[in-house]
């Protein structure tokens, strides 16, 4: 096995540089070295200025994600060895505006997280007095899977619908939104509907599908969304049958 | 509502039609596109098909299945284009055409279908 | 006259390709996938025209099955037809992900649901065939 690999680097200095260009750094090549690690060692020992946001190293925090050869991946779990002889290609995230090097700005999935209002929802709240909100595990089994998410942003930068409009709400907004409809503690699915059956919500997703491929978690937002528009056509048939009776 | 009015009632033919086109038109277009044409299979004569397409049942078949393939065809090329070619800011012009054309196919359809000599 | 200052953005935003979908293999799935429905509106308007020979009398349709022995007619239709596999393959395959089955407080297993379509899928083209060819 070679003792070095090739590392191509994305930079970009706002302020400097009108488009983003590659460097390419030679680094140790390790059996238990993710690229993270490779990106740290540039930072650490060739090139102080390389900037990249990290900071759990074990797949939690969802802030290491960044295009690998092409492939949005967590780069704290992507091992270097699987892309030898090299060289890797590392970018940032696509389908957002980069700020440095590394780094992309992601406001906008913020402020689309907090429109599909992932947090629970009650009508009314019920006194502290009369206890905990008790869950059986089956109840806790139907939304598990989407409360897996790290807000990686891996799902948006494999999203073509994303990219092409960014209006849309994209995967992770809408397979939260779903973990909190499927919470058996929660209220709010109408509110929620409202917001995400608008065409820019679930109706923009053509189901292409590569988000659930890409999640480091396999929370499967294709899915997620998938069902929601099979909840929404049926609110509608609903709504179609009884305009009366409102929702 | 505004906009979301009639998103769900076009998904909703359009899953329907997938449904109806994946389970019957393959084995049709396999008969009547190639095995009848290549002469794998002894195609039936015009009198038993014109017997058999007369009946109101496989009429009313037909005129289902070709409605709703041709809207599930109108969401699916319309999204094709959106997103294949952005040219999602033609937006009026494809929705016309598109949910146009599976519109003026179905009256087609319901009226070759409709009275059967 | 002092040179014109060169714009420099805060931040950089790359466009999609135009041929976005032939860079990565699901893209490419997904647009086989999508285009699909092109195959399914050409089967309508077939139908619908054997429909119509068929009402105008024996010569016609005549006429009509020679055009579609026809080796560009043939050929069309050999791709239509894998278009069409390809769409009942895939949408059977995908029906699961949009319905979240449980039973017994489980999910039923993606498997069940996919299975059972096949399964249809043989049944349905079976009665179909009998139809046809009786």
């Amino acid at each position: 096995m070679a003792d070095q690999i090739a590392l191509e680097v994305t930079r970009f200095h706002p302020g400097q540089d009108t488009k983003p260009r590659s460097q390419t750094y030679e680094v140790p090549l390790r059996k238990d070295w993710v690229v993270l690690d490779a990106l740290n060692y540039v930072k650490d020992k060739v090139d102080g200025s390389l900037t990249f946001r990290w900071s759990c190293r074990m797949g939690v925090c969802g802030s290491c994600g960044m295009m690998v050869n092409g492939e949005p991946k967590l780069t704290c779990a992507t091992f270097l060895t699987d892309y030898a002889p090299g060289p890797v290609r590392v970018e940032p995230l696509k389908n957002f505006p980069v700020l440095r090097d590394l780094i992309v700005d992601i406001s906008d999935f913020l402020v689309k997280l907090t429109k599909s209002k992932p947090w629970l929802i009650r009508n009314k709240e019920k006194p502290l007095t009369d206890g905990e909100y008790l869950q059986t595990p089956e109840q806790l089994d139907t939304y598990k899977q989407f409360s897996m998410c790290i807000n990686c942003l891996l799902c948006y930068a494999a999203c073509p619908v994303y990219g092409l409009d960014p209006l849309f709400s994209g995967p992770a907004a809408i397979a939260l939104a779903q973990r909190y409809n499927a919470d058996s503690r929660d209220e709010g699915a109408s509110e929620r509907l409202d917001i995400l059956s608008h065409s820019d919500g679930i109706w923009g997703c053509t189901f292409v599908g590569d988000c659930t491929e890409v999640c480091p978690k396999h929370v499967d937002p294709a899915g997620a969304i998938q069902q929601y528009k099979l909840t929404a056509a049926k609110e509608w048939v609903k709504s179609m049958l009884m305009p009366w009776g409102g929702r | 509502m505004g906009k979301r009015s009639n998103e769900p009632f076009l998904w909703l033919l359009f899953s329907a039609g997938g449904v109806v086109a994946a389970l019957a038109i393959p084995i049709q277009l396999f008969l009547f596109g190639l095995a009848f044409p290549l002469g794998w299979l002894k195609a039936p004569g015009y009198d038993s098909l014109l017997a058999l397409a007369s009946h109101p049942l496989a009429r009313l078949y037909l005129f289902v299945l070709c409605m709703l393939s041709l809207f599930h065809w109108a969401h699916r090329f319309r999204y094709t284009l959106y997103d294949g070619l952005q040219i999602k800011h033609l937006n009026e012009l494809i929705n016309t055409f598109c949910y146009g054309g599976a519109i003026v196919g179905s009256i087609v359809a319901g009226y070759l279908l409709w009275r059967f000599p | 006259m002092a040179a014109p200052t060169e714009y420099v953005p805060r931040t950089y935003r790359a466009g999609m390709s135009t041929y976005w979908w032939l860079g990565r293999r699901p893209y490419l799935k997904f647009i086989l996938r999508e285009s699909s429905s092109v195959a399914v509106a050409w089967f309508v308007i077939l139908t619908l025209l054997q429909v119509r020979a068929l009402k105008q009398g024996a010569d016609r349709y005549a006429v009509f099955q020679a055009w579609l022995a026809n080796p560009i007619v043939i050929i069309v239709n050999v791709i239509a037809l894998f278009f069409v596999v390809f769409h009942a393959v895939t949408w059977f395959n995908l029906a699961p992900k949009a319905m979240a089955v449980r039973l017994g407080g489980k999910r039923v297993p993606n498997i069940l649901i996919a299975g059972p379509n096949f399964v249809a899928w043989i049944v349905v083209s079976a009665v179909l065939a009998w139809f046809i060819l009786r």
